[in-house]
């Protein structure tokens, strides 16, 4: 254990620092390409001639990025963890699919058409799929495939339902086209600013979550003999998943497999225990999203590809892959 | 030494080959129905007419005025209607034989998706409708061989088919998501109608092709693969032991299917939960083992034929995809819940 202790400390370090990367890369890359020297000079001296473009444009993006990719990561994993079920993905279960049928009603029915008004609409929609879809996959005796079926299955109802809504107003189908593609286009500072409080709440219960979460993985009856509350961690679990699904929902759209792709690349060197694991996701999930994204934009330039289409190609091989793997 | 009594088998052993009265029954009323509500929609619309005119009509005796009303204008939308529910229950039944999931249909396992993709290609593209449909069945046959491919290398039974085509469809869905956001505003509109399913609109040009489609598949199905489909439910070793064929039956039965599917989301669009419901409904009523496709022809025909008429005269006029789509979705979980509790899923 202690000599495991100093190479996962130095693993998190490199995560950090190719975070740190990424977050630098997404700010230069662009219609103008920046330098380091350029993006640190747009970032701190208002003289700068890319102080506009850092501020304006690129930094609340990579911001939102980098919210959104810790947002998805660590819901994925916890609910991995929860539903000890390897194939837990925020997207894949039709959680991401739930906000979005919140976001299209307020846009179509109510008008809605802020990210203010979406997010509460959004959270809604999360929390409503995510206890449905727990309930209906089986709550605590569900088993991988189960849950897998019943996200399809919601995923599959809400999708027509959400494209029946917008069918019967053409101007909301301009306003959330890219909202439903999942895309980092639009994102600004007033989004960043307001979106924080749910991810920080939930990240905040994701992270409290993760030392009984590992006790509840040898079952009920061990963890409450170690003093654990399983209903309590459940609920708290189911909170933080709203929060962290349906705020990165309203913020960019739907994206799949971040949630479930990130937890599987970090446990083999973390191991299972969440301690080590949540921090991990927390690092390089927002790595995948701000790679994709920029990845998107290289590949879809003049225009850009949107990240969730981005996030949908390379992840679903690697699902398949772990499907096919899984024996 | 104790002496050992045989007990004879009560009845005969094995799945009854032949026709079962429960299952002509539900057959004959899901008919009966269809062709009930198919008079009802013949005779509902901005120009009502009697039903008893509307049958006189069919027949060639009606007025002229009620003649071009209903034989040029409703009939052919009926007709691609029950055309189209009667391709998406068959393939539905198939699937959901073949990997013996009552969940294992087209939508969930990423056919219909990738008709939906291709054929949103063709409209971002500004192709014409014959082309959108082409690339429908095409788009639906490459899934299926993908996923084939991709998950079926140890047969469809078990989950990893299932999941391999659940993950195929969220890769289909965030293309269609990329290619959603390409277009203008008019073919967006146009794109978001076609994948919702609709039926306005749709004459003998959807409907005859569609036709010939049916007419050369069905035969295979019912023909070729029920018997083995039914013997291939007891699993891979059972069935071939008993002489079935079992890996070139699956293949023929799977991309059979996958047409009857494409070629329904060619005509129609992906109409959502049909191939999904009408031969689970179908199973449940005649509660027969095997796929059930006859039963489950003249379900999807009443389905399909039922929600249009919804779609067309509940409030304003809806597309029929958005009245499946809902129903199916509560349904769904409804069914979801049932399997749980039972124990198949």
């Amino acid at each position: 254990m202690t000599r495991r202790l100093p190479a996962r400390l130095i693993g998190l370090i490199v995560a950090a620092v190719a975070l740190v990367a990424v977050l630098i890369l997404s700010i230069g890359f662009g219609a103008r390409f920046l330098s380091i020297g350029e993006v640190w000079a747009g970032l701190t001296d208002p003289a700068s001639p890319y102080y506009r473009i850092v501020h304006d444009m690129r930094l609340p993006r990579t911001l939102l990025g980098l919210m959104v990719g810790m947002a998805l990561g660590l819901a994925g994993a916890i609910m991995q963890a929860l539903t000890r079920n390897p194939l837990a993905d925020p997207g894949l279960l039709g959680i991401n699919a739930g906000a979005s049928a919140g976001v299209a009603s307020a846009a179509v029915f109510l008008g809605v058409g802020t990210f203010y008004g979406y997010i509460w609409f959004a959270l809604l929609g999360a929390a409503v799929v995510t206890a449905l879809v727990y309930a209906v996959g089986g709550g605590r005796s569900a088993t991988p495939a189960r849950l897998a079926l019943a996200g399809a299955a919601l995923n599959a109802t809400l999708y027509s339902y959400v494209s029946a809504t917008l069918l019967s107003d053409s101007q909301a189908i301009e306003k959330v086209r890219f909202w439903t593609a999942g895309s980092l286009a639009s994102a600004d500072f007033a989004t960043v600013v307001r979106l924080l409080p749910f991810i920080g709440a939930g990240l905040i219960v994701a992270l409290a979550v993760a030392r009984p979460l590992n006790a509840l993985s040898l079952g009920d009856d061990a963890a409450r003999a170690l003093g654990a509350r399983p209903a309590v961690i459940r609920t708290a679990v189911i909170v933080a998943v709203t929060l962290l699904c349906g705020g990165a929902t309203a913020a960019c759209g739907p994206i799949v497999f971040i949630g479930l792709l990130v937890p599987h690349l970090v446990r083999p060197f973390t191991g299972p225990d969440l301690r080590w694991m949540l921090p991990y996701t927390a690092v390089l999930a927002p790595v995948l999203l701000l790679g994709s994204d920029v990845l998107g934009r290289v590949l879809g330039s003049p225009g850009e590809l949107q990240v969730g289409t981005v996030t949908a190609v390379l992840g679903g091989p690697l699902f398949i892959y772990l499907v096919r793997a899984a024996k | 030494m104790t002496t050992t009594t045989v007990e004879k088998p009560a009845g005969p052993i094995g799945a009854r080959v032949g026709v079962r009265p429960r299952a002509v029954v539900v057959g004959a009323v899901a008919v009966v129905l269809t062709a009930a509500l198919s008079v009802l929609t013949l005779g509902t619309g901005e120009f009502p007419i009697p039903a008893a005119d509307v049958v006189r009509t069919l027949f060639g005796q009606g007025t002229p005025a009620q003649d071009f009303i209903v034989n040029e204008l409703r009939l052919p939308r009926l007709i691609t209607a029950i055309l189209v529910g009667m391709s998406l229950a068959a393939g539905g039944a198939v699937f959901q034989s073949l990997v013996r999931n009552p969940l294992g249909s087209p939508d969930i396992l990423g056919i219909t998706n990738g008709a939906s993709t291709a054929a949103l290609t063709v409209v971002i593209l500004g192709g014409s409708s014959t082309q959108l449909s082409l690339a429908a069945v095409a788009g639906g046959l490459g899934a299926a061989v993908l996923i084939q491919l991709v998950g079926g290398k140890h047969g469809l039974h078990g989950y990893r088919f299932i999941l391999v085509g659940i993950g195929m469809a969220a890769v289909f869905t965030g293309i269609s998501g990329y290619l959603l956001t390409r277009g203008v505003q008019m073919e967006n509109a146009r794109a978001l109608l076609w994948l919702t399913g609709s039926l306005d609109g749709r004459d003998w040009q959807q409907a005859g092709p569609l036709l010939g489609v049916l007419a050369v598949a069905l035969p295979v199905l019912l023909l070729a693969c029920g018997p083995g489909l039914r013997i291939l439910e007891m699993g891979d070793d059972a069935a071939a032991a008993l002489g079935v064929p079992v890996k070139g039956l699956r293949t023929a039965a799977l991309l059979t299917a996958a047409l009857l599917v494409a070629c329904a989301a060619a005509a129609a669009g992906p109409v959502a939960f049909v191939a999904l419901i009408a031969p689970h409904l179908a199973k449940k009523l005649t509660r027969a083992p095997g796929p059930n496709l006859v039963p489950s022809l003249a379900m999807g025909a009443l389905l399909l034929v039922g929600a249009d008429w919804l779609a067309q005269h509940a409030g304003r006029p809806l597309p029929v995809g958005v009245v499946t789509g809902i129903v199916g979705g509560g349904y769904l979980v409804w069914l979801l819940t049932m399997e749980r509790r039972a124990g198949r899923i």
